[in-house]
């Protein structure tokens, strides 16, 4: 009896270290890898810069941000952002509560989130399309117009050879077998965006409504994050989702045309990202709307993204380094932007944004 | 009594008086009786805190949706409708598939490695299953969506192809899902991971077992078989329905793994190849992008696998005390 418990402890100990050391080579492995395109580049002034910055928040927009942290080490080596991919609703949260300086998120905030209307500023970053990813064999150069596509996504199309797909595709020959929708099973600004693009897009056929959590009929399935729904539809044959472009093209799937407000078919590219932006209206507070943008090189289902920051920080350093480390991504940051598929900001909304930031009061 | 004491000769009470006089008397007594009682109070305290705690955050979301919380089926966040029948009926089923799967595995095993294996064979083998323990449940969950799960698919369909037509069983096995994420992937890595608890605990109470009882089994000319069925599972039957509520428990509560695997879907069916969802798997991925009534609804959901669990075991001991007395009574 003894003995069984010692060599149970001593198993448990071997895995305990086997798996701090797997973890150890994984971060290794990471930090080798964005190291290696890292450049030099930052401006003299942020060099100087010493402190640190917490925040969290969106995961869409995650990969570019931390690039910009990975690159900023060597311009700034004294300074250190934490920048922690919990989710816009979370990091909205803690930004409310006053845990971290400044947040991500992809939703303009409700009353529901708990951060003080008045208190803060929207400034938007970056952008990206989701892109409509799928597996069919044999089948490639797909495009949906939106109504097909809401209705696929929500189960109204079953099959492949239906009639509405078969009139977006003219001249494809189109298999006779079950389509699998896989989704995101996380509360996700992803969602939000996709599901408010089909109901811009599909007025009275799409049925679902908008969210962060939609209620997905019960034949569909869902995966953990951009990279579970990618996985889903990697390994199932027929089946179709959404998926950032990031993932999408890290994952090597395959994405379709999207019929935009205009009536051509355009791919998810950050050129067409960056001509939904230039089409999209913002409004005074710099919240703008590029899903469903007019113009003809507009891909429709492009994804905005915000950093929110306290109209006043009690800290003028606080303050100082926030502005510097915004600044920073609206300007040195660009470069990398479109390494990792990122569309940045027009030039108009850009100064709009570096505009917002001289609000901040300390 | 006194009297009677009083009476009796010196020495036997000399004794007496020396042990309590040198402890320092019956207040060391009374401070450990104590101690012991509030330590057992503490455990009831912090579940009552929990129990009143998350009650209270999840008040919004339960006074709005009143009964429907547990009675609906329809969980749409965008629409403020949060019913979890859904989820406890996930919940359920998975834990009991993996229940049907991993009992009659576990206790094989624990009987063979404590009364058939060989003495050198034992400590391989108690090695192995303890090693099957250790592997964290996202690990379980990855391989569940990487390998098993599309591995899994074109088996479902051999099952919905040979007993579609049969009445109840072709509902049962209905037509599967196209990622292979259903409640029987998760019920089968489940299974996996609770097969562990089961073993080990089954096997330390088949170890309890009076070698006077099973040699007297054989004396009486039983097989094998017959000894195990006289006298292992009679003097066992309480420790078996604890470890198996123990793994049941780690069933119910399992997130990560059973999130991976079971598909995401809000659906009430009686097809296991299906993709459903559980409470735990609702909470992890929809919280960190919820708000307002929408969390509440969470921590609703919280409460209400809480109570189930507590249920589920008031029940076992019940089952326990009941078979007890049945049981050790038919065998002595």
């Amino acid at each position: 009896m003894n003995r069984n418990v010692l060599s149970r402890r001593v198993l448990a100990g071997v895995a305990g270290v086997a798996l701090a050391a797997l973890a150890l080579a994984g971060c290794g492995g990471n930090d080798n890898n964005t190291s290696s395109n890292g450049s030099s580049n930052g401006g003299s002034d942020i060099a100087s810069l010493s402190g640190n910055l917490k925040a969290s928040g969106a995961s869409f927009p995650n990969a570019y941000y931390q690039e910009v942290i990975d690159q900023l080490k060597t311009a700034a080596p004294n300074l250190t952002v934490n920048y922690n991919s919990v989710g816009s609703g979370t990091g909205k949260k803690e930004f409310g509560q006053g845990l971290t300086d400044f947040a991500g998120s992809d939703s303009t905030v409700k009353d529901t989130d708990g951060i003080a209307a008045d208190s803060f500023l929207y400034v938007p970053t970056v952008a990206a399309p989701i892109t409509v990813s799928y597996n069919l064999s044999g089948v490639s150069d797909l495009q949906f117009s939106p109504i097909t596509l809401a209705k696929i996504f929500q189960t109204d199309i079953k099959k492949w050879n239906d009639p509405a797909i078969a009139a977006d595709n003219p001249g494809k020959s189109l298999p006779d077998k079950n389509i699998t929708v896989a989704h995101r099973s996380d509360g996700s600004g992803t969602t939000s965006n996709f599901t408010k693009y089909l109901d811009a897009a599909a007025p009275g056929v799409w049925k679902l409504k908008s969210g962060d959590t939609v209620n997905w009929p019960p034949t569909t399935q869902g995966g953990e994050k951009n990279t579970g729904v990618a996985q889903i539809i990697k390994q199932a044959d027929g089946s179709v989702g959404y998926v950032d472009l990031s993932d999408a093209t890290a994952s090597g799937l395959t994405f379709a045309k999207i019929k935009n407000k205009d009536g051509t078919f355009v791919g998810p590219t950050i050129e067409g990202a960056t001509a939904a932006l230039a089409g999209a209206e913002v409004k005074d507070d710099l919240t703008y709307n590029p899903l469903n943008a007019s113009g003809a090189d507009a891909y429709p289902i492009t994804a905005p993204t915000y950093i929110l920051v306290k109209k006043s920080y009690r800290d003028a350093t606080k303050a100082a380094l926030v502005k510097a480390f915004v600044t920073y991504i609206l300007t040195d940051g660009k470069s990398i932007a479109k390494d990792v598929n990122f569309a940045t900001l027009p030039d108009a909304l850009q100064q709009k944004a570096l505009a917002q930031l001289d609000k901040i009061q300390s | 009594m006194k009297t009677l004491t009083q009476t009796q000769t010196a020495p036997p009470a000399e004794p007496r008086t020396s042990l309590t006089s040198k402890g320092g008397g019956q207040r060391a007594d009374r401070l450990f009786k104590s101690v012991a009682l509030a330590a057992g109070l503490l455990v009831l305290a912090i579940l009552g805190l929990i129990l009143i705690t998350t009650t209270r955050q999840a008040w919004p979301a339960l006074s709005d949706q009143g009964l429907r919380f547990l009675t609906s089926t329809e969980w749409n966040p965008p629409a403020g409708k949060f019913g979890a029948l859904a989820f406890i009926y996930g919940t359920g089923v998975v834990a009991l598939l993996s229940l049907i799967l991993s009992v009659p595995i576990s206790i094989g095993i624990a009987l063979f490695m404590t009364e058939l294996a060989p003495r050198r064979l034992r400590g391989p083998a108690v090695a192995v299953i303890d090693l099957l323990a250790a592997v964290p449940s996202v690990v379980f969950g990855l391989w569940g969506i990487l390998v098993v799960a599309p591995a899994l698919v074109p088996i479902y369909q051999w099952f919905n192809d040979v007993f579609g037509g049969i009445p109840v069983l072709g509902k049962i096995f209905g037509s599967p899902v196209g990622g292979g994420r259903s409640f029987m992937t998760a019920g089968i890595i489940l299974a996996i991971m609770i097969t562990p608890i089961i073993t080990s605990i089954s096997r330390e109470v088949f170890a309890t077992v009076p070698s006077a009882d099973k040699e007297a089994a054989y004396a009486l000319g039983a097989t094998r078989w017959e000894m195990i069925r006289g006298a292992v599972f009679p003097h066992s039957f309480g420790g078996l329905v604890g470890a198996v509520m123990l793994g049941l428990g780690r069933a119910m509560g399992e997130t990560i793994a059973v999130a991976l695997t079971i598909g995401a879907a809000v659906q009430v069916t009686p097809n296991i190849f299906a993709g459903g969802d559980a409470m735990p798997a609702v909470i992890v991925r929809q919280w960190g992008e919820s708000g307002g009534e929408h969390t509440a609804a969470l921590v609703g959901l919280g409460v209400v696998l809480f109570a189930i669990t507590v249920v589920v075991n008031l029940f076992a001991r019940l089952v326990v005390n009941r078979a007890e007395i049945r049981m050790k009574g038919a065998a002595s």
